[in-house]
């Protein structure tokens, strides 16, 4: 919550320095900067220096061995005849378009039945929130690629309503499906989010509503929706930035190559393929860049649009 | 002090602030009829069953590959269900010396790099948090709207300079590629938890400490430390997991097999392995979960109360 609304406060009291903060500035810059030193370290070195050096190369052919040589915008122009970056392209936004909608969804389904003092709560949490605690690791994607294989836990279930399934994960159409399965598997993270928002609606509202003869169903409208947009929004600004990043299952789970047929090919992947196994250096870098534009541009759509449909009651 | 690490005070003090003229309601809902409070039961019995359901669900996989890890090979690919008629080791014995070195090697590995990253983070990223959440000096708020912009930063965009700039040191196939950053309070979430936890902690201590002579260094490590340790407390085991988990840095920078992480070394597994040993992969699996599952169990309550503060995953 508060990382996103501390951003944009930040913007609107850009300027205003009171007399007192000016007398403060005196006192505590020297100490301050000492603090921040190991912060402002790696600012430079390890965030902002490699940012624009990323983006000097993505205007160079590099290949780590001869130094880097300027070609202006030719990998640009390259990734636009690049087939097989249009499919990682398709993937990923498939990927996040299907997979955040669906997480959230369930996380947020989970979290209203969780919510209003049920009994065993905790215990529930807790089994509904491992699993994301243990997504990210290799050892669940192994997992996942033995249950959706062609022998696996998913169709040995199958077989037994006498139903045979295909090799889920070795079917260019299904491969992804698995991948997205294992996303919306992790909704446990952003459910306690939404349990911690659904505890700071006030009963008042509900009670009133109660007395006014509203349905559940019109409360969930009307009430809870609303009230909860601000977490709503945040979870989905959240989620679908780290979904862009997505790496590790769609590595694993396809051995490292994006298969069947570039069907699990995330764009992620195809980058690291580019600078990591053909040492494109250059192209991996322009690659990075686009994906950090169009993690701006969707993220940017994401406030924009929330001005219709985000409420704050403050 | 948990209280703190709450969410969204602005609400907060509406609904505190609102709630008094409501007590007159109170009476009416504890006046529910024989006939309201049956239906009430089953539909709690309703939700229990929906929940137990779906719990069982989310939990089945994980279930039956520790049950599946301790059976014969040839049962994985037959049997979905969770009994075991003898238990099986050999799945252990064999994983755990399947690669080029035992798998203890790979663990400790891990455990070097965990330990590094812990310690980096505790470090780096609660002085920054001090100086953010205590100190005035010039361009703060632009630093601190960096800050919260560099955790929204994806990784790629840096990876490729990085390995460049710590390839030309000499660093691939060391730790320092993973420990470094981290010293460096480039996990930029945890600065922001410990931010809003400092922001917590009464000023009038801070000043109480000043009074009697203490400079900003005496007040960080005497007066804000020790009262912030629910904050290192999930600045430590997030930090724990998240780096036991990470396959993209030890992919990239550790390529020997002696410095293989438990990640990579398990992928170099998959890889090695035909369809046929999958009950070992699953026993290696089992026990590169282990440790996070213990963290789990005891650092529960850290980890909800970090998500529920400041969203992190």
């Amino acid at each position: 919550m508060s990382a996103i609304s501390e951003l944009s406060s930040i913007t609107r009291r850009k300027g205003k320095v009171t007399p007192e903060e000016k007398k403060a500035n005196r006192r505590d810059n020297k100490a301050a900067y000492i603090f921040l030193l190991p912060w402002l370290v790696g600012l430079v070195a390890i965030t902002i220096g490699p940012m624009l050096m990323s983006l000097y190369l993505s205007f160079t052919d590099y290949n780590l061995l001869q130094p880097p040589e300027w070609t202006g915008l030719h990998n640009f122009t390259r990734m636009l005849s690049d087939a097989r970056l249009h499919n990682s392209l398709r993937v990923t936004f498939t990927y996040v378009l299907i997979g955040v909608p669906l997480q959230l969804g369930v996380a947020l389904l989970i979290a209203l039945v969780l919510d209003k003092g049920l009994r065993g709560l905790p215990f529930y949490r807790s089994v509904f929130y491992l699993p994301s605690l243990l997504g990210g690791s290799v050892a669940v994607a192994i997992l996942w690629k033995q249950i959706f294989g062609t022998t696996g836990l998913v169709n040995q279930v199958l077989a037994m309503f006498g139903i045979q399934g295909p090799g889920w994960i070795s079917d260019p159409s299904t491969a992804l499906g698995s991948i997205i399965l294992l996303h919306v598997w992790t909704f446990g993270a952003p459910m306690i989010i939404f349990l911690a928002g659904l505890r700071q609606i006030p009963n008042m509202y509900y009670e009133a509503a109660k007395v006014d003869g509203a349905t559940t169903l019109q409360q969930f409208w009307r009430i809870t929706l609303p009230m909860l947009s601000p977490i709503i929004f945040f979870n989905l600004v959240l989620q679908i930035i780290g979904s862009f990043q997505s790496f590790t299952q769609a590595f694993i789970v396809s051995g490292g190559n994006g298969g069947p047929s570039d069907s699990t090919m995330f764009f992620t992947l195809y980058l690291y393929q580019k600078g990591f196994g053909q040492f494109d250096m250059g192209y991996a870098s322009a690659m990075a860049w686009v994906l950090l534009l169009i993690i701006g541009v969707f993220t940017a759509i994401n406030f924009i649009a929330s001005k219709y449909w985000v409420f704050y009651d403050d | 002090m948990t209280t703190k690490l709450e969410t969204l005070p602005a609400r907060d003090k509406k609904s505190s602030g609102a709630r008094k003229p409501t007590n007159h309601r109170k009476p009416r809902e504890s006046r529910g009829t024989l006939a309201f409070s049956r239906a009430q039961r089953t539909k709690g019995l309703i939700k229990h069953a929906i929940l137990i359901l779906a719990g069982a669900l989310m939990i089945y996989p994980l279930l039956w590959m520790v049950v599946s890890s301790l059976r014969p090979n040839e049962l994985i690919f037959r049997d979905p269900g969770l009994w075991l008629n003898s238990l099986e080791m050999s799945n252990y014995t064999s994983g755990w010396s399947a690669l080029t070195h035992p798998f203890g090697h790979y663990m400790i590995n891990s455990a070097i790099v965990v330990i590094g990253s812990i310690l980096g983070n505790l470090i780096s990223c609660s002085m920054a948090a001090y100086a953010f959440a205590r100190l005035q000096f010039t361009a703060k708020k632009l630093f601190f709207g960096i800050m919260l912009l560099t955790i929204m930063l994806p990784f790629h965009v840096v990876i490729v300079p990085q390995y460049i700039l710590f390839s030309q040191i000499g660093w691939v196939n060391t730790f320092w590629p993973l420990i470094v950053p981290k010293l460096l309070a480039t996990d930029a979430f945890f600065v922001f938890l410990m931010v809003q936890f400092i922001r917590g902690i009464p000023k009038e201590l801070d000043e109480a400490a000043r009074i009697d002579g203490a400079g900003h260094p005496r007040i960080f490590l005497r007066v804000i430390l020790p009262l912030m340790v629910p904050a290192l407390a999930t600045t430590t085991i997030f930090t724990f997991i998240w780096t036991w988990n990470d396959f993209f840095g030890a992919l990239i920078y550790l390529t020997d097999p002696d410095m293989f992480t438990v990640p990579v070394a398990l992928r170099a597994f998959v890889d090695s392995q035909s369809a046929t040993s999958w009950g070992s992969l699953f026993a290696m699996s089992i026990v590169s979960l282990l440790p996070v599952f213990l963290v789990f169990l005891f650092g529960q309550r850290f980890l909800i109360k970090g998500i529920a503060t400041t969203g992190i995953k």
